[in-house]
């Protein structure tokens, strides 16, 4: 019981983690002004256009596809793993468990083999290409040894040491509701979910902000319209008021 | 030809990924401006003593006056999709021109500063402390960019290494390290009206010359007014296009199309200049100021359009930035676009049927055509995207017979830059502008050795000069260069008015 608390604490310390801190980058990214229309050109030039293209840009990494190939493939093969992975997780979370979970439950198994090789294909990269290998800092060898070995830990316990699979979601269940249920002492599962915390923790302060960023990225969400429609920024007004004669 | 201390490299006509050489542009580094290239521009003559803080102050600034700044810097997976897009790196081979490698001289910067990580992980996140050392890689590796945005087409969330340029060169400025070259035209502008520094006086000289000459040659009156109040356009072009070669013929083909179709128009003395630096150093202050010129030399002349010149930065800051800058244009004409760019009027004005050109003058060219980097990904013609592509094509199509593209991963929006933008453009950048010119030249040779082609038609008058300047360097001819409306003008056929 005390380790279902202590984990039910972690959770809850590592969703606060992730929900303030994201919220206070997105925060601080859409206060400060866009002082002049810098979208990379050709661009959309209508609203439409520009969803658009943010659509092509998170759901089929385009500017990436352009390029660079291999790591498109390797990207794209990870974060739809990811994603996959992700959704047959909610089995853990909905009584009864909603039917299309149940569905893709042996599509999710292959998302996470998918996730797994496109982790170590980038990682692969980072040994073999030799300017990728000159921008890795430590924090991006990390990055992939957590996720390749958040990953690993779920295939060891679906196809290695099982896991009790009721207890488990009884706690994740409890969760949900603020109610602390014990949690199965298998040094596996903690593992697992412990690298998982770690993630959420560590979300807001490392370059995962990308996934938030994107979606604030000028040159990508402005549209191609300087000659129809004024932008204007209150600090950049204040220069220009200044020089009228 | 003066002999190097650096090694021409060898041109092949397909392109080479070069191995990382570590410290290969390491001395490479652009005059340092003097106080009283500084100083006009408001920044301190020298480096001021608590530089540290100032440094860190400017960048909390910047870091809450754009939005791209704390987006890119925090955003960047260092997924290496941008490592070999950069002209600078196919050219050096120096890992610091990869254009995340590039970021990182600041944004490691702004971990240790800014960032929970950094301040307690630093080595971890790859965050440093700011000296002397970081200070000098600044202003190595931020002169080192021509601010081209090819990396930003390829980046997953569109981060755009000249945006990181322009905060670093901002930042170097205020704490009293700027560059010599850029910071000096920028005073001229503001003084005299142009980057050339040339007085009024010069430019009558100039423009009358030019009448004699070009009505010697085609027996033609066309004219090149200059502060004609009155007139319907303003043209606003780099003053390169009135003294350098092959600028000037640019400007020549302009005046005929002006006459051909009947449009009166007018340079102007005060605002003698397309060119705006202020946005090269990234500093908005200087860049709204030599814009202003634009707009008050308009309202002067009481003109009722802004017509701007074949010029690449220039017209980026017109396009997307003059309606910020300057705007809003309501004392104009809102029949045509503001800024209008001249090949959009030439454009419209062979659509209309006004002018008609004779592309058997040009049949001793075989023309391939330069896109230039601003113009490409900064800016646009015409109603649809991509129009700053199709539309001097079309007139060059329209005033050659023989054209054709260099390979599409070097054109439209992948085209490489010439290697002397982003104000690069300075003799004590010459290894590195020659260098970086590489990727292009070797498009170029494949469609030399290919398709026979003879010309190389650029839009911008930095493109220009430097082609001019470093295709001699890989043994090809500086008059390869030509401008579009200079093809415009010798296939002009002149009608007398019906």
């Amino acid at each position: 019981m005390i380790l279902g608390t202590v984990y039910a604490f972690l959770f809850l310390v590592a969703v606060f983690c992730l929900v303030v801190g994201v919220a206070l980058r997105v925060i601080r990214y859409s206060r400060t002004p866009v002082p002049l229309v810098i979208p990379t050109t050709p661009a959309p030039t209508t609203t439409r256009g520009v969803v658009a293209l943010m659509f092509r840009e998170v759901v089929l990494f385009e500017s990436l596809f352009k390029g660079s190939k291999w790591t498109w493939l390797f990207g794209w093969l990870f974060h739809f793993g990811l994603v996959v992975a992700l959704l047959r997780h909610l089995r853990y979370f909905t009584e009864p468990v909603w039917q299309w979970v149940e569905v893709i439950q042996w599509v999710g198994l292959y998302g996470g083999g998918v996730m797994l090789f496109g982790l170590l294909g980038l990682w692969a990269r980072r040994f073999l290409v030799d300017r990728v290998r000159y921008i890795s800092a430590p924090s991006d060898h990390l990055m992939l040894a957590l996720l390749v070995a958040i990953a690993g830990s779920g295939f060891a316990i679906k196809y290695g040491v099982h896991t009790d699979i009721v207890a488990l979601k009884a706690f994740t269940r409890g969760l949900l509701v603020f109610d602390w249920q014990p949690l199965p002492a298998e040094p596996l599962l903690l593992i697992h979910l412990t690298l998982v915390i770690f993630l959420m923790v560590i979300f807001p302060f490392s370059k995962l902000l990308h996934a938030p960023g994107v979606f604030f990225s000028p040159t990508r969400t402005m549209k191609d319209t300087p000659r129809e429609k004024r932008h204007s920024a209150p600090w950049a007004d204040e220069i220009n008021r200044s020089t009228l004669r | 030809m003066a002999k190097h201390e650096f090694s021409i490299p060898v041109v092949k006509s397909t392109l080479e990924i070069p191995p990382i050489q570590p410290g290969a542009m390491a001395h490479s580094s652009p005059f340092v401006a003097k106080a009283e290239h500084q100083q006009p521009l408001g920044f301190p003559g020298e480096l001021v003593d608590n530089w540290k803080s100032v440094a860190i102050d400017k960048m909390e600034e910047l870091l809450g006056k754009y939005r791209a700044l704390p987006v890119f810097l925090d955003s960047c997976v260092k997924c290496g999709a941008c490592t070999d897009k950069c002209h600078y790196y196919l050219g050096t081979g120096d890992p610091k021109n990869m254009p995340v490698a590039r970021q990182d001289l600041l944004r490691g910067v702004y971990r240790r500063y800014f960032t929970v990580a950094g301040k307690y992980f630093p080595k971890l996140v790859g965050a440093v402390e700011l000296t002397e050392e970081v200070i000098d890689d600044w202003y190595r590796y931020y002169h080192q960019c021509s601010e081209c945005r090819r990396c930003s087409v390829y980046c997953p969330f569109g981060i755009d290494t000249a945006e990181i340029t322009m905060a670093g060169r901002e930042i170097l400025a205020s704490i009293g390290v700027g560059q010599k070259y850029a910071n000096e035209i920028i005073g001229k502008v503001h003084k005299i009206g142009n980057n050339l520094g040339l007085p009024g006086p010069a430019f009558i000289n100039t423009l009358e010359g030019l009448e004699e000459e070009v009505e010697e040659e085609i027996n033609v009156p066309v004219k090149f007014p200059l502060d004609q109040v009155g007139a319907d356009v303003l043209l606003v072009t780099p003053s390169a296009d009135f003294f350098a070669e092959p600028h000037v013929d640019g400007l020549i083909g302009y005046a005929k199309v002006f006459h051909q179709a009947g449009i009166s128009w007018t340079l102007s003395s005060y605002a003698s200049e397309a060119a705006n630096f202020g946005i090269f150093i990234g500093n908005y202050e200087n860049m709204q100021k030599v814009a202003e010129r634009i707009r008050q030399a308009a309202i002067d002349l009481g003109v009722k359009r802004i017509v701007v010149g074949e010029c690449g930065h220039a017209w980026r800051v017109a396009y997307s930035f003059w309606n910020t800058l300057i705007g809003p244009f309501d004392f104009l004409d809102p029949a045509y676009p503001t800024p209008q760019h001249i090949c959009e009027l030439t454009y419209d004005l062979l659509q209309q049927g006004q002018l008609k050109l004779d592309p058997a003058q040009n049949d001793d060219k075989v023309v391939t055509f330069h896109d230039s980097c601003n113009v490409s990904r900064g800016s646009r013609m015409g109603d649809t995207p991509g129009g700053q592509f199709t539309i001097p094509r079309a007139l060059i199509r329209s005033a050659c017979s023989h054209f054709v593209d260099m390979a599409p991963e070097t054109t439209h929006e992948h085209t490489f830059c010439c290697g002397g933008g982003g104000g690069l453009l300075t003799d004590d950048l010459l290894e590195l502008r020659v260098k970086g010119a590489l990727p292009r030249v070797s498009a170029l040779k494949r469609v030399i050795e290919e398709d026979g082609v003879t010309h190389m038609a650029a839009i911008c008058a930095i493109c220009k000069s430097q082609f001019s300047k470093v295709l001699p360097e890989y043994g090809m001819g500086m008059d390869m260069v030509v401008s579009v409306h200079q093809l415009i003008g010798d296939a002009l056929v002149f009608e007398s008015a019906q």
